[in-house]
């Protein structure tokens, strides 16, 4: 059982769990996840580990709440346990000194790409952080953030904070950088990425991306995360999760990511929590 | 005492006990054992025609080397209990083996009716007396507790290779901790065999019963992951690799990744680890599938065909060879044409068809012929010209096979990787390349049987006890 020290709502919908889980935090790195369960039986979930101490052994996921397994952890409170968090699984994102790097992230991206970005700068990296959002209010984890980048771009579509619009502002973000980009790396929802990688697909910078599959072990056994990138099959737990999003074939990977949409419906319907706590 | 030397003696009694089943069209329904297992009186019935060989031939081909003729004679004379104790002298897992062994070519094969037909249902009779033993509600634990010797091993999965290992170890006095990547131990025998044909109380209550033993299970564990093996060697004194086989294969042809494409691992695991086919009582989402095309000849690929036969689809067994050439137990066959899969021989999958919105509707196939027997008499299939057709399924099962789990190979330097990714392991022993590191069952060896994994658990128990008894003596 894995106790969970923390729960809270960061922004609408997106919550902060903090699990205590020592053997994964002193092995986690940055761009790797895990796979929870709300409960014995239930459905098994990969979220992107977004910060851990490893000497307090804790790690932090920051989840949306979208469907009936994000529903359950989004009711937990501190002193309640979960059965499993695996982890960490996947291979950690390439890091290096690559000069001035741009930093994406939406929805619980925003999380997911924090700890990227904080080894990034920690090896003398340009970092440039961008986070999208529908209104301002949907921000989080700004302050961590700040700390960590040299700069910091908001893309509200609402334009309620920094620039109105979508991702798509990359295009002309990347070319307003004084000192060019040297890579870009882009954390979210498939779409936002697809998107992402449209815009910087011209300029020719490299791109690189956490692929958001549906999984079950994580271990390579099932095969069910499988994608194309650059025209051959590849498991997004072993090989990935990060690939380089301008050989990603995206199509595919949504109609696959959209499988079971009818299904988890039925189980919206079916497994409303009993009890509000 | 009778003895048995050839020629046999005529007492021999070909006629063996048949074992009751749920009818095929009520069990095609559920998901209910498909076997009921031997009453106490057929148990002795079954137990009486056998000779109590001087020479046994069937302990020889069971690869944990069962006391098989003492344990009968056990059942011959009712004392059930003395019986499963011998078993669990020399196999943890009764209740399973008894259940999935092909026995036909262990145990039931080196018996010395096995020439004439009607050899005994060992298989049956070890599984008579370990579901009686649950059935009692104890366990024969009447091991006395070995005295401790202070030394550490972990096991790596816990399959029924990890198991055999952490078994024998525990019994020996060190201490065992199995760390299991999945939430639940068990390996295979609960995320892929169904439980039709082995339920999974019955692998819980073998896993409590080590627990009981003493040994550690730390599930979620991912080694290589959560903490390499490495890492690992610092606070253990030996090291089981038993991880199994991993990574899926897929034909190289084209649509396998259209929704409804599944490999066998995904749709069993989904099935039975996740209990899918309670959703939605349980979450894990499943597809009502019409018409579903297995691919493949295995026990895997009837696994899956049975499986989607019970969530009401129209299953068909996709087979490029004829029947002879199955791969698969006689008995599963036999079981699955009961039921009414469908089995398509001599045809060979060209592609996997989908809609606009990416769903499977079809799986283009040729038929074969056999040809010409080649060098070693085997007669292989070959396409007949213009034969192609499309078989209308919405959902594509592949149980072709896999390769073995990448996790451990790729973590742990100064371990030798054979040419498919297998762990290189001592036939005798399971010794790798890697000092205090031992590997055995499908990680080795590649996809095999339970019963194999567990013999290759038992050497490498045996190698792990020298090892850790030299140790000792420092
Ligand atoms: C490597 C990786 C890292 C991720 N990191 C995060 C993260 O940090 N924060 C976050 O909020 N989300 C993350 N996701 C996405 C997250 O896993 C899904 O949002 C989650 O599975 C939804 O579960 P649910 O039961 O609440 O919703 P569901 O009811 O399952 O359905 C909602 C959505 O989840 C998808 N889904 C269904 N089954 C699965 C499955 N077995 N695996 C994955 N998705 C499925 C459906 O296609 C649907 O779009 C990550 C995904 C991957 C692959
Ligand atoms: C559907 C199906 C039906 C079958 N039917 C039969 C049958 O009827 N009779 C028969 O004899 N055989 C059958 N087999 C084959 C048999 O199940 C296997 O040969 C046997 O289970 C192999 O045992 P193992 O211990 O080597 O590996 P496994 O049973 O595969 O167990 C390996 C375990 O290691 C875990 N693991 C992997 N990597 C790690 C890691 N890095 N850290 C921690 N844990 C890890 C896995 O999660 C798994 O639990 C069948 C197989 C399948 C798939
Ligand atoms: S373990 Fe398997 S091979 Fe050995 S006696 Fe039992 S059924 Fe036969
Ligand atoms: S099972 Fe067969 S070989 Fe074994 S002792 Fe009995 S008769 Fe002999
Ligand atoms: S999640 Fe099963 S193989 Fe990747």
């Amino acid at each position: 059982m894995i106790p969970v020290l923390e729960r809270t709502m960061v922004a609408p919908n997106i919550h902060n769990l903090r699990l205590q889980a020592p053997d994964v935090a002193r092995s986690a790195k940055p761009g790797q996840f895990v796979i929870l369960q709300a409960e014995e039986d239930g459905e098994r979930i990969p979220l992107t580990i977004s910060d851990w101490d490893a000497e307090k052994g804790d790690i932090t996921v920051v989840f949306m709440q979208v469907g009936a397994t994000t529903g359950k952890l989004a009711l937990l409170k501190a002193g309640d346990s979960i059965p499993t968090a695996a982890g960490p699984l996947g291979n950690p994102m390439e890091l290096g000194n690559f000069g001035t790097v741009i930093c994406v992230g939406g929805c619980y991206g925003i999380a997911s790409i924090y700890p990227i970005a904080r080894a990034l700068k920690e090896m003398n990296n340009r970092v440039i952080c961008v986070v999208e959002a529908r209104s301002s209010f949907l921000f989080y984890w700004q302050e961590k953030l700040r700390k960590t980048s040299d700069e910091m771009i908001f893309i509200t579509r609402d334009g309620s904070l920094g620039r109105r619009g979508h991702i798509n502002n990359l295009g002309s973000i990347i070319p307003s950088i004084k000192g060019g980009v040297d890579r870009v790396i882009i954390n979210g929802c498939n779409y936002v990425m697809m998107r992402g990688c449209e815009e910087t697909r011209p300029l020719g910078i490299k791109t690189i991306v956490s692929l958001n599959t549906l999984m079950i072990d994580g271990t390579g056994m099932c095969g069910v995360c499988r994608v194309t990138v650059n025209g051959s099959n590849k498991f997004a737990c072993v090989d990935g999760p990060h690939f380089d999003g301008h050989e990603v074939n995206w199509d595919e990977l949504s109609s696959r990511r959209q499988a079971y949409l009818r299904e988890e419906t039925v189980t919206l319907r079916t497994s409303a929590p009993e009890k509000e706590r | 005492m009778e003895n048995s030397t050839s020629p046999a003696p005529k007492k021999m009694n070909l006629q063996r006990v048949e074992m009751s089943k749920q009818k095929p069209e009520v069990r095609r329904q559920n998901f209910d054992e498909v076997a009921f297992g031997y009453t106490p009186e057929e148990a002795m019935a079954e137990a009486s025609r056998c000779l109590d060989c001087k020479k046994p031939g069937c302990v020889g081909n069971c690869p944990v080397e069962v006391n098989i003729p003492d344990f009968i004679r056990c059942i011959k004379a009712g004392d059930f209990a003395e019986g499963i104790r011998i078993i669990r002298q020399k196999n943890c897992l009764p209740a399973v083996t008894g259940r999935v062994c092909p026995q036909e070519e262990q145990c039931e094969g080196g018996c010395v009716f096995a020439k004439r037909g009607g050899q005994i249902a060992i298989g049956r009779l070890e599984r008579f007396l370990a579901d009686w033993e649950a059935s009692q509600g104890i366990n024969t634990g009447s091991i006395k507790k070995p005295r401790p010797t202070g030394r550490k091993v972990a096991v790596i999965g816990g399959g029924p290779a990890g198991l055999t290992v952490a078994g024998d170890l525990i019994q020996l006095g060190h201490q065992v901790t199995v760390y299991e990547a999945l939430h639940k131990v068990g390996g295979v025998l609960v995320y892929g065999i169904p439980e039709f044909r082995l339920p999974k109380r019955i692998v819980r209550r073998e896993v409590d019963y080590l627990t009981s033993l003493g040994v550690e299970m730390v599930t979620s564990y991912v080694v290589g992951k959560t903490r390499t093996v490495d890492s690992l060697l610092e606070e253990y004194d030996a090291i089981f690799v038993g991880s199994g086989a991993g990574l899926p294969w897929f034909m190289e042809i084209p649509g396998n990744n259209l929704n409804g494409v599944y490999s066998a691992n995904e749709y069993l695991t989904r099935m039975n680890l996740m209990k899918g086919y309670t959703f939605p009582s349980v979450q894990t989402p499943i597809k009502q599938h019409h018409r579903v095309a297995v691919i493949g000849g295995g026990n895997v690929a009837m696994d899956c065909a049975r499986t989607a036969l019970r969530l009401g689809a129209e299953a068909h067994i996709v087979y490029r060879r004829s029947r002879q050439e199955l791969p698969a137990r006689l008995e599963e066959v036999e079981n699955a044409e009961e039921e009414g899969v469908i089995f398509d021989f001599l045809t060979l999958p060209l592609a996997c068809l989908g809609n606009e919105n990416s769903w499977v509707t079809g799986l283009s196939c040729q038929k074969m012929e056999l040809g010409e027997p080649d060098a070693s008499g085997r007669r292989s299939p070959v396409a007949i010209p213009g034969s192609e057709f499309v078989m209308p399924v919405d959902a594509i099962i592949y149980a072709i096979g896999n390769s073995p789990n990448p996790l451990i190979p790729s973590t742990t330097p100064g371990l030798a990787i054979g040419r498919k990714g297998n762990i290189e392991a001592e036939e005798a022993t399971g010794k790798t390349s890697k000092a205090r590191v031992w590997a055995g069952g499908d990680v080795v060896t590649g996809a095999a049987t339970v019963i194999l994994a567990m013999g290759a658990g038992r050497k490498a128990a045996r190698a792990i006890h020298r090892y850790l008894q030299t140790l000792e003596e420092e």
